[in-house]
């Protein structure tokens, strides 16, 4: 696991993917989902992915989990290629209610990836029990998950997550169905835990506030066929809070200026540099402010 | 199943508890009176007719009853109950294996289901008691005759729903397996199994009332012990309250594992009646 | 197709289409037929082969023999006539008795609390008990195998029209209590939409016990029908027969099930609880 004291933006690269071509075959006529993807994520970064809604955000997080085999194109998690699910890589869904095993208590949705790992059990308890308290759930280790509300759920999904220690983790549009009150909890706990822990975040949503509070890039996706419009450095300071950082003038521009690019992708513009648009690929490009 | 439950009384005996035991008690009366009060009612009423009126068909219940523990207690325990029970339970957890080993390597294809489907849907139709001449062909008159009956009537309803039950397994669930790489075995216990096993119950619980028929009907067919060997052999004699007794005790008998299997079903499904009843609450 | 003893609980009814059957799709009738012709393919060799005795299974193309000289006879017919008949008299009588019995326990509730212990009891009792009883009392007739058929049948029907009646919306019944409706308007104005849907699927899983019982009284007890050719070219021999008739039935009973879901659909179609419902 990476600690929090080596995180130079550059230093070892965590994901590369590669000329990414998805097209789906359904009902006998093909989709193409994904153009062509291509960009890099370093150890230690918190990107979040942002575009209009069909924009192929799932289906890229689902082919860099390895649940879903691309048509085209390479991805690789710390050098090795990803064919299955890798190793340490952890992955938070939008549908807490449908992603924890009902018939386990909480406690035993966390343990169980540990237990794969073949973790000694004081081990798996210390983990579990300090993943819950993270999270804020110490409280209810024996309660279903079912028994929780939407927030707490998700909560426990982040815990699983987190307790498994990944190096990677990633998120899809996890807070799209908690309330506005719990989403900004959640948005704390998760920049919290990645201040701490030193993971690599890859964080999915349709939402540009919270892809700008949370991240520090932005990668804004077209619409389908999806590339890469374009990858957005968020040059905010560190330390975030909900209230400051929203009100910061910069956190409005940033804003302002994915907005419009949201926008330009919904109308289906594209950028210019199509073909071979992730070619460029560039990390962190600055735009004009 | 809740909603026959005498839980209609519930409500009530909660609100007595704010007015004292005195009332609490009187609650608990009442709830006594409504489980056991019709019953009550027309066993006497049985009771007092038959005594009443003398007809061959139904002897007095007081003949039955006092029939019961001489016809049954004196070696007919162990020489019937014992054997039909035992042929019920091997039969009943071969096809519990056999349907949910079956069902789960159906259920895990798209292509295999789609293959298989039409040729079980015919067997699952085919009423099995017509398969007793047929097995009786292959296995004799035996007790394997009766057990493999008994496990190929009853196989159906728990392969089919347990294939129905994989197939339902939550597609974002088996991701979340694969993510946190599960190995097979435990996929298998954790997911899939689990997973399955509300419809897995359900075919099992379709298929108990299955077996005791066919328990029945194959120690009718051809046997030389047995409850349902004795009952015919009763009412060929034409002895009438021993029949009845037979009768009652079949029926003792299916309502008893009625009971077993809920008490089962109580314990290991008790996350999805949770689940099911948190999502009726709205809570979603 | 439950049997008789345990009932399951009710049923809850699946939403138009349900049941989680998915479209067919030309590519999955196919693999369908490729089963059953594999099945037949079986069905054929195995006993050609000699790997298993064709004294125990004859070749599936001596089945189709057989059964093509019964189905030239009369008495083929008859029993299939026979068996329909009973069928769907006990069914009838089943079903009758199940929604009034129900409507009337579901909607009085001192009559729903005192009875509820009673079902609890009787509906686990297996139908085949009272077979002795009903051969003393009919011999060979046909209401020997009715009783038999509506006893089991009249479970299914009961347990899921009670069910029915307890979903009926409290506000909505507190409302029609309001304006003082009559007791026969909110049974026909309320309950019953309320509980059709649930009668409907009743009727599905009642219509496959029927049959089953129905058959096998034909067979134990004797009474006229499919089952009792079953049983009499057992005694004979017969054995390709025997199998041929045993298709027969599997044949009807694919039969009823097919009906049954029709008759549910086309029920439901316009009934809107249904499209709200989720699935279970």
């Amino acid at each position: 696991m990476t600690t929090a004291t080596d995180r130079p933006a550059t230093a070892t690269r965590m994901l590369s993917v590669r000329g990414l071509h998805k097209v789906y075959e359904s009902a006998g006529r093909p989709t193409e989902a994904i153009r062509d993807l291509t960009f890099d994520i370093a150890a230690g970064e918190m990107v979040c992915i942002v575009g209009p809604s069909g924009a192929g955000k799932t289906t890229l997080l689902r082919c860099i989990a390895g649940l879903l085999p691309p048509t085209g194109g390479d991805i690789s998690l710390e050098g090795r290629p990803v064919a299955g699910p890798p190793k340490g890589m952890a992955v938070v869904f939008q549908d807490y209610a449908r992603s924890l095993f009902p018939w386990l208590t909480v406690a035993q949705n966390v343990e169980l990836p540990l237990r794969e790992k073949r973790l000694p059990k004081a081990e798996r308890h210390r983990l579990v029990e300090r993943s819950l308290e993270a999270v804020g759930l110490a409280d209810v280790p024996r309660s279903y998950p079912w028994q929780l509300s939407g927030g707490m759920q998700q909560r426990v999904a982040i815990a699983r997550a987190v307790a498994y220690e990944p190096h990677i983790l990633m998120m899809d549009e996890p807070f799209a169905a908690v309330d506005a009150q719990t989403r900004a909890d959640l948005e704390d706990l998760v920049r919290d835990l990645w201040h701490r822990l030193g993971i690599t975040l890859l964080f999915v949503t349709h939402d540009i506030d919270e892809a700008i509070y949370l991240g520090r890039r932005v990668l804004v996706l077209s619409g389908r066929p999806t590339v890469i419009m374009e990858d957005v450095a968020v040059d905010l300071p560190d330390e975030r809070d909900q209230l400051g950082t929203r009100n910061l003038p910069r956190f409005g521009e940033l804003r302002a200026h994915v907005y419009e690019l949201v926008q330009k992708a919904k109308r289906g513009h594209r950028p210019e540099n199509e073909p071979d648009a992730g070619a460029s690929g560039a990390v962190g490009k600055e735009f004009p402010a | 199943m809740t909603v026959f439950s005498p839980r209609a009384a519930a409500p009530l005996a909660r609100s007595a508890t704010r007015r004292g035991t005195g009332r609490r008690a009187l609650a608990a009366a009442r709830r006594t009176l409504v489980v056991l009060g019709l019953p009550a009612v027309l066993i006497a009423v049985w009771w007092l007719v038959s005594e009443e009126y003398h007809s061959f068909y139904f002897p007095p219940l007081r003949e039955i009853v006092e029939t019961f523990g001489p016809t049954w207690f004196e070696g007919r325990i162990t020489g019937d109950v014992v054997p039909s029970l035992t042929r019920l339970l091997s039969g009943y957890a071969l096809a519990v294996v056999l349907g949910v080993v079956l069902g789960v390597l159906i259920g895990s294809s798209a292509k295999l289901r789609a293959f298989a489907e039409p040729v079980l849907e015919f067997f699952r139709a085919i009423p099995p008691p017509v398969m007793v001449p047929i097995l009786m062909l292959f296995f004799g008159i035996g007790t394997t005759m009766k057990v493999i009956v008994i496990a190929t009537g009853a196989v159906w309803p728990i392969l089919l729903n347990t294939v129905e039950g994989v197939r339902g397994i939550d597609p974002l669930l088996r991701d979340t397996a694969r993510t946190y790489r599960l190995r097979p075995l435990t996929r298998l216990r954790t997911l899939v199994l689990r997973g399955a096993s509300p419809q897995i119950f359900t075919g099992a619980r379709q298929a108990l009332s299955i077996a005791i028929i066919l328990m029945v009907i194959s120690e009718m067919f051809a046997a030389n012990n047995g409850l349902g060997f004795s009952i015919v052999q009763f009412q060929r004699s034409f002895a009438l309250p021993e029949m009845w007794t037979g009768i009652l005790l079949l029926g003792l008998v299916g309502v008893l594992l009625s009971l077993i299997f809920r008490a089962v079903e109580r314990v290991v499904l008790a996350w999805y009646r949770g689940q099911r009843q948190s999502q009726r609450g709205g809570n979603r | 197709m439950t049997a008789t003893a345990t009932v399951p609980p009710p049923v809850r009814p699946a939403p138009r289409g349900g049941r989680g059957r998915p479209a067919r799709s030309p590519h999955r009738a196919l693999l369908g037929l490729a089963g059953v012709a594999t099945f037949l393919c079986l069905l054929e060799l195995l006993p050609r082969t000699g790997l298993v005795n064709s004294r125990f299974l004859p070749p599936f193309s001596d089945m189709a023999e057989a059964l093509g000289e019964r189905a030239g006879t009369g008495e083929f017919w008859r029993a299939l006539g026979d068996t329909l008949t009973t069928w769907s008299i006990g069914l009838g009588i089943a079903l009758a008795a199940g929604v009034v019995i129900g409507m009337l326990i579901g909607s009085v509730r001192v009559l729903r609390e005192t009875t509820a212990s009673v079902i609890e009891f009787l509906r686990p009792i297996p139908s085949v008990a009272l077979i002795p009883l009903a051969v003393l009392m009919y011999g060979t007739g046909r209401e020997a195998t009715l009783l038999l058929v509506i006893y089991a049948a009249f479970w299914q029907i009961l347990l899921q029209v009670l069910a029915g009646v307890q979903d009926v919306d409290p506000v909505a019944r507190d409302t029609a209590r309001s304006y003082r409706f009559r007791f026969l308007t909110e049974v026909t104005r309320l309950v019953w939409p309320t509980t059709l849907p649930y009668a409907v699927v009743g009727f599905r899983l009642a219509a496959s016990v029927a049959l089953i019982l129905t058959v096998t009284g034909e067979l134990i007890i004797g009474t006229p029908g499919l089952g009792r050719l079953i049983a009499v070219a057992q005694t004979s021999g017969a054995v390709a027969s025997m199998y041929a008739l045993v298709i027969v039935t599997g044949l009807l009973g694919v039969a009823v099930n097919l009906l049954a879901r029709l008759v549910e659909r086309r029920v439901l179609r316009w009934h809107p609880s249904v499209r709200q419902e989720s699935a279970s």
